[in-house]
């Protein structure tokens, strides 16, 4: 007997007002404070279990990400991962951010187009983001920006294509 | 001195009780009875089992692979977690320094190439020169599944299908990762094998 695979809508995620709403009483604080912080760059709110989680346009990544950093009442001055998803209609880096001052982490996110995956580079922010970023652009071909040297990292030279993203098959083995 | 069961006073040495298969007392050297009896001793000799002088006669091939075998040294290169397997073993609960196995941090010196762990392209170059780097004669243990032919990892876009398409490869030792013993009978075969390719010669 085969087992039915959950529909995708029972998997969907909450809307963000919901997810917001099961914060905790510091999350939410956190949240008021970065909508505050950052309304220049009109952020999007949401969560995801007891994370904030921000969305920014990728045009003011960098300003924000600055604003980040060197505002003291947000002092996000550890970018502790940088990752790349593949949604299939776009792209999405996620940054998680934290704060080894206050304590305190948020998730921070780029929405890229799939035909047009651009983002500017952050590592004069966070010089950490370097080698998370050529992994980003070795398996998934997003182009960061003003990174200084994107050459492969866990790729060899001359590898054709970008085995993270969905559409690559998943037994192509090539021959070097 | 009969010793029976039970008995747990200690047992001075004696001469004539220390084999099972009752070898004579070999006379002259260590074993006259002015040398002080107790404490350490070395072993006996192989060649020396009949109690006469040792004599040993076979083809300079041979006897070279025995000394080749009584000191395999493999090169310190782990890639995954096989690695911590075979650093297991060299370790004092499995001990492989009593099968004269010294690993050794350069390949300059060593013999043996014991590759621990999945091989993935961008590594390689670098195995393969290692391996070029290596003295004559010298011996490669493929180590666990992703050593042998890929593994988990078979028709990744990333990893090397196998060691040996890069290197020849001389026992392969199964499993994911192999337990130590497992190692420690890859690297008793492969003693074998150096001594029968010598006699084959």
């Amino acid at each position: 007997m085969t087992q039915e695979r959950p529909a995708p809508a029972a998997r969907a995620h909450p809307a963000p007002a919901e997810a917001q709403a099961a914060l905790t009483e510091k999350g939410k604080a956190l949240s008021a404070l970065l909508h505050e912080a950052l309304a220049e760059f009109k952020p999007a709110m949401s969560a995801a279990l007891d994370e904030v989680v921000l969305t920014v346009d990728r045009a003011n990544l960098v300003k924000a990400a600055t604003k980040l950093r060197d505002d003291p009442r947000l002092a996000f001055d550890y970018l502790m991962c940088l990752s790349v998803v593949d949604y299939e209609d776009r792209f999405e880096v996620v940054y998680h951010l934290r704060s080894l001052a206050k304590p305190a982490r948020f998730t921070l996110k780029v929405s890229l187009p799939y035909d047009d995956p651009i983002v500017p580079s952050v590592m004069g922010v966070w010089p950490g983001a370097d080698w998370y970023e050529r992994e980003g652009h070795d398996l998934f071909g997003v182009n960061f920006e003003g990174h200084p040297n994107l050459a492969p990292l866990l790729l060899y030279e001359g590898f054709e294509g970008y085995p993270g993203r969905k559409s690559y098959p998943i037994n192509d083995y090539q021959e070097w | 001195m009969a010793v029976k069961p039970g008995d747990m006073t200690p047992v001075t040495w004696d001469p004539k009780r220390r084999h099972k298969l009752d070898l004579p007392v070999t006379p002259g050297g260590w074993e006259t009875p002015q040398a002080p009896l107790g404490g350490n001793r070395p072993a006996l000799s192989p060649f020396n089992k009949s109690g006469v002088p040792g004599i040993i006669t076979a083809p300079a091939e041979q006897l070279f692979a025995l000394a080749r075998t009584s000191s395999l040294w493999p090169l310190t290169f782990g890639l995954a977690c096989c690695a911590i397997e075979m650093i297991s073993t060299y370790m004092a609960h499995h001990d492989l320094d009593r099968l004269g196995v010294v690993t050794w941090p350069s390949p300059r010196q060593s013999d043996v190439m014991i590759i621990a762990g999945t091989v993935v392209k961008k590594m390689a170059p670098p195995i393969k020169l290692l391996y070029e780097q290596m003295p004559d004669p010298k011996w490669v243990i493929a180590m666990g599944s992703c050593a042998t032919n890929g593994g988990p990892y078979y028709r990744s876009y990333s990893v090397v299908m196998g060691v040996d398409h890069i290197i020849p490869v001389d026992v392969y030792v199964p499993g994911c990762p192999p337990r130590p013993e497992a190692l420690m009978e890859g690297i008793l075969r492969l003693q074998e094998k150096i001594k029968q390719d010598a006699r084959r010669k």
